[in-house]
């Protein structure tokens, strides 16, 4: 496969396979013609001594533990006292984005967000989309994520998505160049950003030299404008809003990530044995009585919010949650059911759903999709399959899942049958080449596969901080970014010319 | 603020407090031990330790015999105990990880590193290698989450709430302390003591007066010669002893005051009887009702206020 890379224009294809960490030290990267908004960087990189580049990342690891920046494993225990807690890795070599690359990045962002609200608000409301047969109704009223609880109710203005993260990668197109590809949305309960806070804290504390030298477009301003999508998400029973964050509690991989935001912004983390619902208001117990809350930023997924409306047996949310909501008198975000959006059997519809709603032509790239419910695109996929990524609909983690290149003979031909069994059921996308960045392994530098999560804010307006989380994988040649999986992150730089 | 939140910071308090006079009666036994006497005196004093903190019998289960270093190792490093110097880091640690949010980053990284610390000193050998600085070590932890948390905290609820944990906690580690240990001199007590004894009568009140740091204020407050009523009036009864119960309540009633929002309530009310009963005795009448009688009702007493404060604040039954 081609090796592509962010910092360089070519990687020395001699040291590409997967032994090229072994050969190399501290400093020194396999690759040639340092990209243009990488070049102080890495001038800077080579001038540092393995030693002090090895105590640094020593010292940020001790830092990030005496913070408690960690997430829950389940059901794992160290051996140390340090129960399940454990620290992503943090690379401290940055990933690099110029900043005319971002601007355009942004807008198309700002485009995606904006008409994946505008599907939400319609699917449970009038239906035109359906109506006008651009998505297929089945592919919503058959989804588990549609609920039909939401049919005909209003949310604060008409956002259901109100902290969304996008999942993009970089990679050549047809001419070799490279090209932002959106992988996935995230509409739930995106989670990371406090790491993207987190990252550049950590580096403008290691190396604050490089910050003077550098326009790094700032981040840590995230937690204001997250106060006030919140509060501008209000219902309009009050104008002075009270915002909590809602969370699973202590043990969820993502606590820290709840108690942190919910600090940085000076209002309550509560869980849901704080929280009761009287007369279709929801309010916390307090030392002194019940205390009413409008806005609910919940790191808690839907089944688990109402047990009266979803999941019975869930403790983690509030009786009569769902009646308080719908009755208006309290804002749940992200919204619930805004996870019809963000289903794979959904993604290939979004450049669509662009066009329909927003009139105008979609800034940011789908990766290429075939679906196999077009009798044409079946055709394409089966005479393909060799060269294509085939994934069933509603399959995850890696399941029902075909990748071509890797594939023996047999298995195309056994997953032919089963894809032309039940055509709507599979999806195919080309294998792409991830982008690599220079990346901190056992042995010294080595490229890694990475993606960016950036995270957009949507009620009155639709705004983001400059850059996201930038993921990685840690193991030579995995494709896979998930903490869960051994993935690290890095700082982002927006980077001003 | 929010009832469990409040909840936390109390228990936070408490565990920390716990922790540190753990330590601090440990460090005193230990270094009493090092001391020439007789190998009766200091299993007294070893099984003093354990039945203050009511753990005689699980103890015994596990170890049996009453060694110094099996109690030591019971009372340090097992996670079993849930008394135990690690399980009480552990539990405060916890506690102020739930509520990591209400606290200031400093008193929150106190907490985390003293956790962090201490399982890498059970785990490297420190402690054995000097059981005595292990101990110094955690009394200065939690001084330091004491003053972090002073220094640093917004002066609103969740500090009287931490502050009402930390005095509880203390009037009854304090109380614990000075029953047992006049439990364990109640033969000699009052004049019974023969000549032979004055030696083991000294280092017995002065280990209990450095446990609590108070062998210097004795000093300076009396200017004699360590007697035993007055090492009681001293942890009972002086008001400017930070360690003794009268200390204790002030802070508990001025604390308590500043989260009730009803001047009149049952709990201040209470709190402010027992404060007043401490306030208004003399260590005469004490001794004369007998000092056991007196100390168990005081410990029972401080176990309902506790109980009246979680029914009123921190874990409410209705909203």
């Amino acid at each position: 496969m081609l090796k592509f890379d962010e910092m360089y224009e070519k990687l020395t294809p001699a040291k590409a396979g997967q032994d090229q960490s072994q050969s190399q030290s501290q400093g020194q990267v396999p690759g040639e013609g340092v990209r243009a908004h990488y070049e102080a960087y890495a001038q800077w990189l080579a001038r540092q001594p393995d030693d002090v580049m090895r105590s640094r990342r020593e010292e940020a690891e001790m830092i990030f533990r005496r913070v408690g920046i960690t997430f829950a494993v389940y059901g794992a225990k160290d051996e140390d006292g340090s129960g399940t807690e454990r620290l992503i890795p943090f690379d401290l070599i940055p990933r690099i984005i110029p900043a005319h690359e971002w601007a355009s990045m942004e807008q198309g962002l700002v485009q995606r967000v904006t008409a994946l609200n505008r599907f939400i608000h319609d699917v449970y409301h009038d239906q035109e989309i359906l109506k006008a047969g651009v998505v297929p109704r089945e592919q919503i009223e058959g989804n588990a994520q549609f609920r039909p609880e939401m049919m005909g109710v209003d949310v604060p203005n008409n956002v259901y998505s109100h902290i969304s993260g996008i999942d993009i990668v970089r990679a050549p197109d047809a001419q070799g160049k490279g090209e932002y590809y959106v992988l996935e949305d995230n509409l739930r309960v995106p989670s990371g950003v406090s790491y993207m806070l987190e990252n550049r804290k950590m580096m403008m504390r290691l190396f604050p030299d490089l910050f003077s030298k550098n326009r790094v477009a700032p981040v840590a301003h995230y937690p204001d404008l997250l106060l006030e999508t919140l509060r501008a998400s209000s219902p309009a029973t009050t104008a002075e809003p009270t915002v909590v964050v809602l969370t699973p509690g202590m043990y969820n991989s993502a606590y820290f990530e709840h108690a942190f935001l919910a600090q940085q912004m000076g209002i309550e983390l509560v869980e849901g044995q704080d929280l009761v619902v009287k007369d279709n208001f929801v309010y916390m117990r307090t030392t002194r009585g019940p205390k009413r809350v409008d806005v609910i930023y919940r790191r808690v997924d839907d089944d688990f919010l109402d047990p009266l409306a979803f999941r019975p047996t869930s403790t983690l949310g509030c009786e009569g949650l769902m009646g308080a909501y719908r009755a208006g008198n309290v804002a749940i975000c992200n919204a619930v059911g805004t996870g019809v959006a963000d289903d794979k059997s959904i993604y290939p519809y979004v450049p669509k759903m662009i066009e329909f709603y927003l009139g105008e032509k979609p800034i940011l790239n789908n990766v290429p999709t075939y679906m196999c419910r077009h009798p044409d695109e079946l055709k394409y996929v089966l005479a393909n399959m060799k060269d294509l990524v085939v994934k069933e609909v509603h399959g995850a983690g890696g399941y029902g899942m075909l990748v071509g290149p890797a594939a023996t003979k047999a298995e195309i031909e056994d997953f032919s049958k089963a894809v032309l069994a039940n055509p709507a059921g599979y999806i195919a996308q080309p294998t792409l080449s991830l982008s690599s960045c220079p990346t901190y392994v056992e042995s010294g530098i080595a490229p890694r596969h990475i993606d960016l999560r950036p995270f957009v804010l949507s009620a009155k307006t639709v705004q983001m901080v400059p850059g996201g989380l930038t993921r990685v994988a840690l193991k030579d040649g995995s494709l896979v970014v998930n903490s869960s999986q051994g993935g690290g992150t890095k700082d982002t730089w927006i980077l001003e010319a | 603020m929010l009832s469990r939140t409040a909840d936390h910071l109390f228990w936070m308090s408490r565990y920390t407090e716990r922790a540190e006079n753990t330590s601090r009666m440990l460090n005193v036994n230990y270094e009493t031990s090092l001391l020439p006497q007789s190998a009766v005196a200091a299993q007294v004093g070893w099984q003093g330790l354990l039945s203050i903190s009511e753990l005689l019998p699980s103890y015994t289960e596990k170890h049996g015999e009453v060694t110094p270093r099996s109690v030591m190792e019971f009372m340090v490093r097992d996670e079993d105990n849930p008394s135990s110097i690690i399980s009480c880091l552990r539990a405060a640690r916890e506690n102020a990880r739930a509520v990591r949010g209400a606290l200031t980053t400093e008193v929150w990284e106190t907490h985390n590193t003293t956790w962090l610390e201490v399982n890498r000193m059970l785990k490297s050998g420190e402690f054995e290698a000097d059981p005595a600085k292990f101990f110094e070590w955690v009394k200065f932890r939690s001084h330091l989450s004491r003053g972090v948390t002073l220094g640093t905290m917004l002066m609103d609820e969740a500090l009287y709430f931490m502050r009402l944990g930390t005095f509880l906690e203390r009037a009854d580690n304090t109380a614990r302390l000075v029953d047992v240990k006049f439990h364990a001199a109640e033969n000699d007590f009052l004049g019974a003591a023969g000549e032979h004894d004055q030696e083991y009568d000294f280092y017995h009140w002065s280990a209990i007066l450095r446990s609590v740091s108070g062998f210097e204020v004795y000093r300076k407050v009396y200017r004699d010669v360590i007697k035993p009523e007055r090492v009681a009036e001293l942890l009972i009864l002086r008001s400017d002893m930070p360690r003794s119960l009268h200390a204790s309540l002030n802070e508990v009633v001025s604390n308590l005051r500043l989260v009730d929002s009803d001047p009149y309530s049952e709990t201040l009310r209470h709190a402010g009887k027992l404060r007043a009963d401490l306030q208004f005795s003399r260590i005469d009448e004490i001794l004369a009702t007998g000092l056991h009688a007196y100390l168990t009702q005081f410990l029972d007493r401080v176990n309902t206020l506790g109980g009246r404060i979680s029914r009123d604040f921190l874990v409410p039954s209705a909203a």
